[in-house]
């Protein structure tokens, strides 16, 4: 019992991840019905920014809660500007295009971003590990049932949570009770009346790929703390990211969240349960999840089918 | 106008093709001025360790031969070539090294899985290759013209056992890489032996490229082992050690020779691993290596794969000496008569089965540097 | 420019009699066997290995080009059907080790077998995904093909079949040379060009146009999906099983999305649609790599620039709609 309680919420915590990651490709799906292949490789370049932030300021001995600051909002700003600039220099050109033309310029950029930074001169193909900042310490330690072993929540987890969920409430807020937001709900609801109706629709997509490629960086951050820094780490966490989001129904805000959630904690208890000899297969549960849900809901548990997302 | 544009593409590449097909003819083979060995290894990618601590060793080796007047009277020449890591890109570098560098010999790999790959390339035509580290035994099964320099993950993975029993641990628990045969062999010879004396407390598996161990980690700690064998690579060893200390475990974890590598600080204290060698061992082979890497690296202390690279190549380079000729029959059969030849790290004969019967050295991580906690020599 | 409505006589390359057509066929692959002999005589290895690659390369573009490009069916996970193929032919050749003689006749089986297994596949992946459309068919086939990849990681062994797992398997037999490679090509090509330029190949490009008006029209869209599945795939596993045999050594690392997306880069670059404008990049796509040796580690970052840019300024590929014999006009009609 004990056991099944930390892998849930061990779950949740990198669940809490996959959400973030999440809301960046439902968000851009609403508003163009576009994949962003190349938003796991912002949430990439996002961890790597925290690190380039992190080691000279660790290195001048600065506190704790300032480096932490510093290189959330760095990490946040930075893939804000790439994201932007993305959307501006390799999307854009394309609108009018059939969509696939767009996509296929996404795994583009995808394999851009992470090619340049496997090349030594930029980052090098070999993981680093951010500098400590702070010892991982449970913070919520319960006993269950007879087990031995406490419970653990520690310091990062709840970091994390906090972070997503605060993130998320400000998301939501901005959505719904912003202009901006309104807007964003406009465009997403129908493309062409939003532009008639006078709103400025560039700049409204500008504003989207912003907003979740900052989210993307917030993941990467973490991540990085929470495991290391290397090129390819948005490829696996992207997808599984993306499941996340068809999964709760892309264009959906708060099923991109469900939907996060649950992947981790299916990848979790995957990990945690099934026997020694299957366990390589937990790699495949992201596609095999994809896939069904594609088949049987292709909405998603929270999509609707038509226009209504966020 | 387009369609010209198009034509014109099309039948430039044709033309492209054709001229590589004529230029590509064979040509006889040149007399070079040079001894010219191939060495094919990860030196980017999450093993880079592995690649560049072999690449330097190697590099010493040659510098040492060439100041002696290099072999045959010519100078010695390493091609290197990286495989980043990847088994379908040690294949072609190994073909690219064969076929269009025309060296007489091959040097590499380490990973076990990649030896295997580059080795059937070196087999299918015919050239000798010495492996520094990989200790996967399949890598020189029936196969004529692959040799390793370093043991066998049979010997490693019973003394990784009897090290266990002689530290009192009574269960272990195994935790090994399901998408690694090193690791699954490794993991396989150590249950084997530890069984028969002590108690496997639980088995769980992860895969190479993972970055989170908590599910497999919590297993583990629900087991309470007195120790846990871990016979990975160690990007992830790293990353399962930071893991494991967070949540709480704080036993200590032993492996193999993939641990080289690993971040020595506050997670890793108190954890063994065996491996090719230790900096402290006082025979005068090792130290005499140890001040001459320090001085052709300014000061930076040599690594297990330093070493073994150090070895393969004055190993090929003595055979090729002993052979007295360029021919790469006479120097596969000069490698597989190699008796009692000087290594940096021991005396290196090559046996039957084209390994080398070597000791083993077990490492203790303590106070953030590895110190010698036992040398077991090979039956 | 002038719109064009299709006649049978702009649909067939060139205006030669079949028959002719024919026996140059046949003349090629007779020529096919004493040049494969005169080329491992007297061509260097690396550069024998090198067409090699290209021919195999050939073959994948223009099977993916018949599910891409002609059927307007977004695949990404091509290399997982060469995986099927590449697996099926290596495991068994591995396990029964023919030699000499028995090679003739085993190693052309071999990659029908393959192609078979691989064709299968493609009826697994064709026909649940009927119903999706655009970017979620190929988020789907993506899926596929990494799930794919995933399974043949964990197989070490079918009874007493050796698969190798993670660790790849080696010591396979080599046996692919000139001659079975560029058979195998010319196959392929004529196969391919000869179904889609005719009136049974008609409907793949409706399908591609409008489905709905093609449903509407009568055409079986189901059957010809799936139908251009299962022969991309076909071939895709023959590929495989070529590909098996080059080096002997067989890793389920080397089949993953990287793979398909650079099959998928040579049917866009060549042009989606134009069988010769797949060969043509495929051709390129393979010796771009030897050209860049020095410049190694930049070479996936040129990549990835050329997709992008190739896609900004010309998304229907260098070749567009056309074929070779057909440059002037473009093959269909309104939009394009």
């Amino acid at each position: 019992m004990a056991i099944l309680l930390q892998q849930l919420i061990n779950g949740l915590a990198i669940g809490a991840v996959y959400a973030l990651i999440a809301l960046g490709y439902t968000m851009v799906y609403g508003v163009l019905k576009f994949i962003n292949f190349a938003h796991g490789d912002v949430y990439m370049v996002g961890a790597v920014i925290g690190y380039a932030l992190a080691v000279p300021l660790v290195h001048a001995g600065a506190p704790v809660g300032v480096t932490l600051l510093i290189i959330f909002l760095g990490a946040m700003l930075g893939c804000a500007t790439l994201g932007f600039f993305i959307e501006l220099l390799c999307y854009r050109p394309l609108r009018k295009r059939p969509r696939l033309v767009a996509l296929i310029t996404a795994i583009g950029v995808s394999l851009l971003l992470e090619n340049l930074f496997q090349n030594p001169a930029v980052f090098g193909a070999n993981p680093r590990t951010m500098p400590h900042l702070f010892d991982i310490k449970p913070v919520i330690s319960f006993h269950v049932g007879s087990s031995p072993d406490p419970v653990t929540i520690n310091n990062l987890d709840l970091i994390t949570l906090s972070l997503c969920l605060v993130l998320m409430t400000g998301l939501t807020w901005f959505v719904l009770k912003t202009r901006t937001g309104l807007a964003l709900r406009a465009v997403s609801f129908r493309f062409d009346t939003a532009s008639l109706m006078g709103i400025n629709t560039d700049w409204v997509i500008s504003v989207t790929f912003m907003l979740g490629s900052a989210l993307a960086a917030v993941a990467g951050v973490v991540d990085a703390m929470r495991y290391h820094v290397e090129p390819l780490m948005g490829l696996s966490q992207g997808i599984k990211a993306f499941v996340a989001a068809v999964l709760g129904g892309i264009g959906s805000i708060p099923g991109a969240v469900l939907g996060g959630l649950i992947m981790g904690l299916v990848e979790t208890l995957l990990k945690g349960y099934l026997p020694s000899a299957y366990s390589g297969y937990s790699d495949a549960a992201a596609f095999f999840v994809l896939i069904l849900i594609l088949l049987i809901r292709p909405t998603g548990l929270l999509g609707k089918p038509i226009a209504e997302k966020v | 106008m387009l369609a010209k544009a198009i034509r014109f593409v099309c039948y430039s590449t044709l033309l492209l093709v054709a001229s590589l097909a004529i230029s590509g003819c064979k040509k006889p083979p040149v007399q070079s001025n040079e001894i010219l060995i191939g060495e094919y290894g990860s030196l980017t990618g999450s093993t880079a360790v592995f690649g560049q601590g072999t690449h330097k060793g190697i590099m010493l080796a040659v510098d040492e031969v060439n100041a002696a007047g290099g072999l045959l009277g010519k100078p010695v020449r390493v091609i290197t070539e990286d495989d980043e890591g990847n088994q379908d890109e040690a294949v072609s570098v190994v073909k690219k090294l064969i076929d269009l560098d025309g060296v007489i010999g091959v040097l590499g790999e380490v990973a076990s899985t990649r030896s295997l790959a580059g080795g059937g390339v070196c087999e299918d035509e015919h050239v000798p290759m010495i492996s520094p580290s990989s200790t996967n035994p399949d890598v020189t099964k029936d196969r004529k013209y692959v040799f390793r320099v370093c043991f066998t993950d049979d010997f490693q993975g019973s003394v990784g056992a009897q090290f266990a029993v002689k530290q009192g641990w009574k269960k272990v628990a195994v935790l090994s890489s399901a998408n690694s045969d090193y690791s699954k062999k490794l993991s396989y010879f150590f249950t084997q032996t530890f069984s028969q004396s002590g108690q496997i407390a639980a088995a769980e598996t992860y895969n190479d490229g993972d970055t989170d161990f908590a599910p497999q980690l919590t297993g583990i700690r629900a087991a309470a082992p007195d120790a846990v064998y871990l016979p990975g690579y160690y990007t992830e060893i790293d990353l399962i050690l930071k893991q494991a200390r967070d949540l709480g475990i704080t036993c200590p974890f032993f492996g193999g020779d993939g641990w080289d590598g690993v971040t020595l600080d506050k997670t890793s204290e108190g954890c063994y691993f065996t491996n090719h060698y230790s900096p402290e061992d006082p025979r005068p082979s090792v130290q005499t290596f140890i001040k001459s890497y320090e001085a052709k690296y300014n000061g930076e202390v040599p690594d297990a794969f330093g070493i073994t690279g150090y070895d393969a190549a004055n190993v090929m380079f003595d055979a090729i000496k002993r052979a007295n000729s360029t021919d790469r029959e006479a120097i596969t059969a000069a490698i597989a008569s190699t008796t009692n030849f000087p290594g940096a790290g021991g005396s290196i004969t090559i046996d039957a089965n084209h390994n080398a019967k070597k000791p083993i050295c077990i490492l203790e991580i303590t106070g953030g540097k590895t110190h010698l906690a036992d040398t077991i020599q090979p039956q | 420019m002038a719109e064009q409505t299709l006649t049978p006589t702009m649909l067939h390359p060139g205006r030669i009699p079949i028959w002719v057509a024919n026996v140059a066929i046949l003349i090629l692959i007779a020529i096919l066997w004493p040049l494969s002999n005169a080329f491992d005589k007297y061509l260097d290895p690396y550069f024998l290995d090198l067409l090699i690659h290209i021919g195999i390369a050939i073959i994948l573009a223009v099977s993916l080009n018949l599910i891409n490009g002609i059927t307007g069916q977004f695949s990404l996970g091509h290399a997982g059907f060469m995986a099927v193929g590449a697996y099926t032919g290596g495991v068994l050749l591995k396990h029964y080790s023919p030699q000499g003689a028995q090679l003739l006749v085993v190693f052309p089986a071999l990659m029908i077998l393959g192609g078979v297994v691989a064709g299968a596949a493609g009826v697994i992946v064709g026909v649940p995904t009927l119903r999706l459309r655009g970017d979620y068919l190929a988020i789907a086939t993506l899926g596929f093909g990494q799930i794919i990849t995933v399974i043949l990681n964990q197989i070490d062994s079918v009874g007493s079949f050796e698969f190798g797992g993670s660790a790849g398997l080696h010591n396979i037999p080599i046996v692919t040379n000139f001659f079975w490679t560029y058979l195998a090509v010319v196959i392929c090509v004529v196969t391919i060009a000869r179904l889609v330029y005719s009136q049974k190949g008609r409907p793949f490009f409706a399908v591609r146009e409008d489905e709905i008006a093609a449903a509407a029209m009568g055409v079986d869209t189901t059957f010809y999906k799936v139908a251009a599945f299962v022969i991309g795939a076909f071939f895709a596993g023959m590929a495989g099983v070529l590909s098996a045999t080059v080096s002997g050594n067989l890793d389920p690392a080397g089949f993953n999305f990287v793979k398909s997306i650079e099959i998928v880069m040579m049917v866009v670059i060549g042009g989606s649609g134009s069988i010769t404008g797949s060969i043509f990049a495929a051709a390129i796509l393979t010796l771009l790599p030897e050209y860049l040796r020095g410049l190694e580690s930049w070479r996936l970052v040129i990549y990835a620039l050329l997709l992008i840019v190739m896609m900004l300024l010309r998304p229907e590929g260098v070749l567009g709609n056309r074929e070779l014999w057909r440059t002037r006009r473009k093959l269909l009609v309104p939009g394009r």
